[in-house]
């Protein structure tokens, strides 16, 4: 039986590409995908001296948020994360857990002085979107060039990467009976 | 491949466990220690390949954390991690030997280039201590030289046992070239690519030897000031070869037993239990069997190690090889000592062949060493041997002083000892300092 994902759309963030992203995780873990909106008290994440917010805070409210405890949850965000100690994170989850959680804030090319690309945001967001459900179900880091679980530090590492899993993970992932 | 193991070190939970999570997602095997003290626990627990260290913490300091990590694992490296930039603390963490140094917050390319960086210079640096290990090997392997049906029947034999994983006995008389026919083991077998560590239980003291065999831990004991690791654990992979296991003390057996039936032991001083996959070649001059029934030799541990039985003959049982090992000692030595090449006159080809060789293959290349060493002549003559060969075949001659017989008997025994000056004294009946000096009276060098 798969294990279905829940896109939680935070805080009035509903981006007109939700159908895209949607789709691009069900082929990606080819589980069900049902995206729906959800309200967070942001308050307690908030970081004035950085103009940030925590991200492990803001995934420890949206667990509270979860319609069905069987779900994986990943909650979309504009907003700029960060870990203490790392200056951002473009996303963050809990290995084997029950949630993750992206933000598209550093994923806009806008952010690094580029004209607007939506395809490529829609790329990204699909790409990192997947990297932390992968997480998720398990899995760690993948020294594959082209693999969705290739650790990104920076938008052109994700850029180079592939929205899908690498033939190993793909068996791994079919082993573990996750899809 | 093995996973890769780090440590955590910060007061604030909230940085401990945002890092663990970025970590245990890269793969890492991951713990946290929120003070000093506890992360000197987890370290003494340990190893680690990383750790990262706050230098700013309550009770015990970052700088005085790095000093007991480096001294319990000099080799895990330390990345100190800190909100507060400070130049001085940052020169002092560097000098103490620090593998870099970043201000919190940090960007996630600079920490994941700067982890992969640290891990790839401790592989350098294991790769590297490998690596010497099997230099020092290739130096001393040697060709096994010798055309006889009894050496022939050796070389056969290795070959044979070479291929297997089991464990090797080899038995021959002090010079034989045992320790050669084990190297030519490793050699042949398919760990030749790890190194082959030796250690002669028959020259150190049983508590130096268990800490040379096993490792320790810092603090194990007086003067161990950091964390060593044995020729067990140097041996991962490939060869130990323990020569004169004969000599090995009852409580010595036991954990040599032990080892070899779990591949797992723990250092001195240690409580981690430690795996090494090495195959053990032994040697010995000594009469196990005798030794296994008069109780001074454990039988399970004969059995453990008695697989294989190779008996290297003495010198004096294939004397058709005397000559070919003579020709390759003067080649050897010529080359060595930058001399030209010396044959061997037909008169010292007979001494040399009548001579009965106690001391085996090693008094002749000695003999041949001290010939290439004052012969002048194109050839080596009998005069450039030692007296006792010259004479032949071990007969002393009738008019010789009483200092002269001491000199040549104490040359003996220490040969037949290995240069041990403590175990031949003891054979001669008399105390070190006597033999030591008697050693500076007549020249003798061990």
């Amino acid at each position: 039986m798969p294990v279905p994902v829940h896109v939680a759309l935070l805080n009035g963030y509903a981006p007109r590409w939700t159908d895209a992203l949607v789709s691009g995780i069900a082929d990606a873990l080819s589980v069900p995908v049902e995206a729906f909106p959800v309200e967070l008290d942001t308050v307690v994440a908030f970081a004035p001296g950085r103009r940030q917010y925590h991200a492990t805070l803001l995934l420890a409210a949206l667990l509270r948020h979860r319609r069905d405890p069987a779900a994986k949850i990943l909650g979309l965000t504009s907003m700029d994360l960060f870990i203490p100690v790392l200056t951002f994170v473009f996303g963050q989850s809990q290995l084997d857990g029950p949630g993750a959680i992206v933000s598209t804030h550093r994923l806009h090319s806008e952010y690094y002085g580029l004209p607007p690309d939506e395809g490529r945001l829609v790329d990204r967001a699909i790409k990192e979107a997947v990297h932390e459900l992968g997480h998720a179900f398990g899995f760690v880091h993948c020294p594959e060039a082209d693999c969705v679980m290739r650790a990104s530090t920076y938008v052109e590492e994700v850029d180079l990467k592939a929205s899908e899993f690498c033939s190993r993970c793909t068996r791994s992932l079919e082993e573990a009976g996750r899809r | 491949m093995t996973t890769r193991k780090i440590l955590i070190v910060d007061d604030e939970l909230s940085v401990r466990g945002s890092l663990e999570e970025w970590f245990r997602e890269d793969g890492f095997h991951v713990e946290t220690a929120e003070d000093g003290n506890r992360a000197i626990a987890k370290m003494e627990a340990g190893p680690y390949d990383i750790v990262l260290l706050d230098l700013k913490m309550p009770g015990m300091d970052g700088i005085t954390v790095q000093r007991r990590v480096r001294e319990i694992d000099p080799g895990a490296a330390i990345i100190i991690l800190t909100a507060y930039a400070s130049v001085e603390t940052a020169v002092e963490a560097l000098k103490l030997g620090a593998f870099d140094y970043i201000t919190k917050p940090v960007d996630p390319d600079d920490l994941s280039n700067l982890v992969r960086n640290a891990l790839r210079q401790k592989e350098l640096a294991e790769e590297n201590l490998r690596l010497k290990e099997k230099v020092s090997e290739l130096i001393q392997s040697a060709p096994i030289i010798g055309g006889s049906p009894k050496m022939r029947r050796v070389l056969d034999t290795i070959r044979t046992v070479a291929e297997t994983d089991s464990t090797v006995v080899i038995r021959g008389e002090s010079g034989t070239g045992k320790e050669l026919v084990a190297r030519s083991i490793h050699a042949q077998s398919k760990r030749r690519f790890f190194p082959i560590v030796a250690v002669n239980a028959g020259s150190i003291p049983e508590t130096l030897l268990e800490s040379e065999l096993f490792g320790h831990e810092k603090g194990a004991f007086t003067g161990a000031q950091y964390r060593r690791k044995g020729k067990i654990e140097l041996a991962h992979g490939g060869t130990l070869f323990l020569d004169e296991i004969g000599d090995v003390t009852p409580k010595m057996q036991i954990d040599l037993l032990r080892v070899l039936e779990t591949k797992r032991f723990t250092r001195l001083g240690g409580n981690q239990e430690v795996s090494s996959d090495f195959r053990l070649v032994c040697a010995t001059h000594k009469n196990l069997e005798q030794m296994v029934s008069e109780g001074a030799f454990r039988e399970d541990l004969y059995y453990r190690i008695n697989v294989f039985g190779i008996e290297v003959p003495p010198l004096r049982e294939r004397p058709e090889d005397i000559l070919e090992l003579a020709r390759f000692f003067v080649e050897k030595y010529a080359r060595a000592m930058g001399k030209p090449l010396r044959s061997i006159a037909p008169a010292a080809e007979e001494v040399l062949v009548r001579y009965r060789w106690p001391g085996n293959v090693r008094e002749l290349e000695n003999a041949i060493e001290r010939a290439m060493v004052i012969g002048q002549g194109p050839a080596i003559e009998p005069g450039d041997l030692p007296l006792h060969i010259e004479s032949g075949g071990g007969t002393e001659p009738a008019a010789r002083s009483l200092a002269a017989v001491e000199k040549e008997h104490i040359e003996r025994v220490l040969q037949e000892f290995d240069g041990n000056v403590t175990r031949a004294a003891k054979t001669l009946g008399i105390d070190r300092a006597t033999l030591y000096n008697k050693l500076k009276r007549y020249g003798i060098r061990r």
